[in-house]
């Protein structure tokens, strides 16, 4: 295992997630909740929310932990250690939060086969210490949790009118109910990432840009 | 060339050793956590369920559990919570009279078991009404049953006998279920478990000779 570099600094692991390696919009990863459960915005507050629980959780253990493990049974370990934050958030969901819980359903559940969970344990929190680990999760966790609430506010505005069940858009507005059906997920996630690559490109260029007038000058 | 570096494999008691006992704290966290959430959310089900009693008997203004005991429909007069199987409720209307009784029941589903609820109307021997409690049937297709329109209105005045049939297409008879396209597994293991239900508590609650069951109007006249 790669030792800890301790001046490392845990902003960049923090600030990846959001925006540079975004797991929905860049990455790509975890988009069966992206688009079954983000039909409003308060789903994907809830889901992202909860993925973030599990996220950070998981990471903080198996960082912790990375010396103990051995490398033959450590993918089991993950699982077993995920599921219990899952499971965990399951009943926390069901006792704090009924409607919520119903509304999302086995979702809740399949957080366990999220890819992208698994992924930062064995990517990162297996080979950095606790404090990057955490950073990264909290990142990634923030990330995931942007693009629900995004995906999940674009669908409930155009498909209800309303944003947090508050009527936004007045009676002139004839809901789209195609937006917040299964078909409206993948709509908008299309959208949103058409959008995010053109920003990233616009961005890529600028540097570029930037880049050759240093040199020329 | 440098040498490959060797890394010592752990023994097969170690690897037991460390699954087994992670295996274990998960379990206790789990079991730490499921004592601590069980009694809100037995709460919230019972407050689910009380709300699901009265969309599904519609009419409803009061309701009293009912337990089949010695093959006799009575009144569940004692402290604490009835028990959840044999417990049905029957509903009744501003003035008392019986508007029918709401029956849960449960069943294998596609995924897992389906809970529900449903409205019978004993004069007329028709259902009229059904909630799903808790299913975990897949997402965007087999939960349909929860929430779909269309199918939920199969079980406006849906009639029990002979049978309930599930069909694909329209519906020609009063005891046919139209199954919803994409769900049909969960739509069949709705019809199941109401067919199965009905089978049990209609002989009970409407008896052959008709009329309401006498136990029913002496827990009413008592009070």
């Amino acid at each position: 295992m790669a030792a800890e570099t301790p001046t490392r600094p845990a902003w960049p692991e923090l600030t990846k997630g959001l925006w540079r390696e975004n797991p929905v919009f860049v990455a790509v990863l975890g988009l069966c909740p992206a688009m079954a459960v983000t039909n409003s915005l308060r789903n994907g507050l809830v889901m992202g929310t909860a993925t973030a629980f599990v996220l950070v959780g998981s990471s903080l253990l198996v960082s912790a932990l990375r010396r103990a493990i051995p490398r033959e049974v450590r993918i089991s370990i993950y699982i077993i250690i995920i599921a219990t934050f899952v499971t965990t958030v399951d009943f926390t969901l069901a006792a704090l939060m009924p409607d919520a819980h119903k509304q999302l359903g086995a979702f809740i559940s399949l957080i366990v086969v999220n890819c992208l969970i698994l992924g930062r344990q064995e990517a990162f929190a297996s080979k950095n210490g606790v404090g990057l680990s955490v950073a990264d999760a909290a990142g990634m966790a923030g990330g995931f949790t942007i693009a629900l609430s995004l995906i999940g506010a674009v669908r409930e505005l155009l498909g209800s009118g309303s944003l947090l069940g508050l009527r936004v858009l007045g009676s002139w507005f004839e809901p789209w109910a195609i937006m917040i059906l299964p078909p409206g997920g993948f709509l908008t996630l299309g959208m949103l990432l058409v959008v995010f690559s053109w920003l990233r490109a616009r961005a890529e260029e600028r540097r570029r840009h930037e880049s050759a007038r240093t040199e020329a000058a | 060339m440098t040498p490959v570096e060797t890394r010592s494999e752990p023994s097969s008691l170690r690897l037991v050793l460390t699954l087994g006992l992670t295996g274990l704290l998960s379990g206790l966290v789990l079991v730490g956590i499921y004592l601590a959430t069980k009694p809100r959310i037995e709460r919230n089900q019972a407050e689910a369920l009380q709300r699901a009693i009265f969309r599904v008997l519609p009419g409803t203004e009061s309701t009293t559990p009912m337990v089949l005991r010695d093959g006799r429909l009575t009144e569940w007069t004692e402290p604490g919570r009835p028990p959840e199987d044999g417990t049905i409720y029957a509903g009744f209307d501003a003035q008392g009279a019986l508007v029918g009784y709401a029956i849960p029941a449960d069943g294998s589903g596609f995924m897992d078991t389906i809970r529900l609820i449903y409205g019978f109307d004993p004069s007329r021997k028709v259902i009229v009404g059904m909630q799903v409690l808790d299913s975990r049937e897949t997402p965007g297709l087999g939960d349909k049953i929860v929430g779909d329109e269309a199918f939920h209105a199969n079980f406006r005045a849906l009639a029990v006998e002979p049978d309930i049939v599930p069909v694909k297409h329209e519906t020609t008879a009063p005891n046919q279920v139209d199954c919803i396209t994409g769900a049909t597994i969960s739509s069949e293991a709705v019809v199941s478990i109401l067919d199965r239900s009905a089978k049990r508590w209609v002989p009970v609650v409407a008896p052959a000779d008709g009329g309401t069951p006498p136990q029913v109007s002496e827990v009413r006249d008592g009070r």
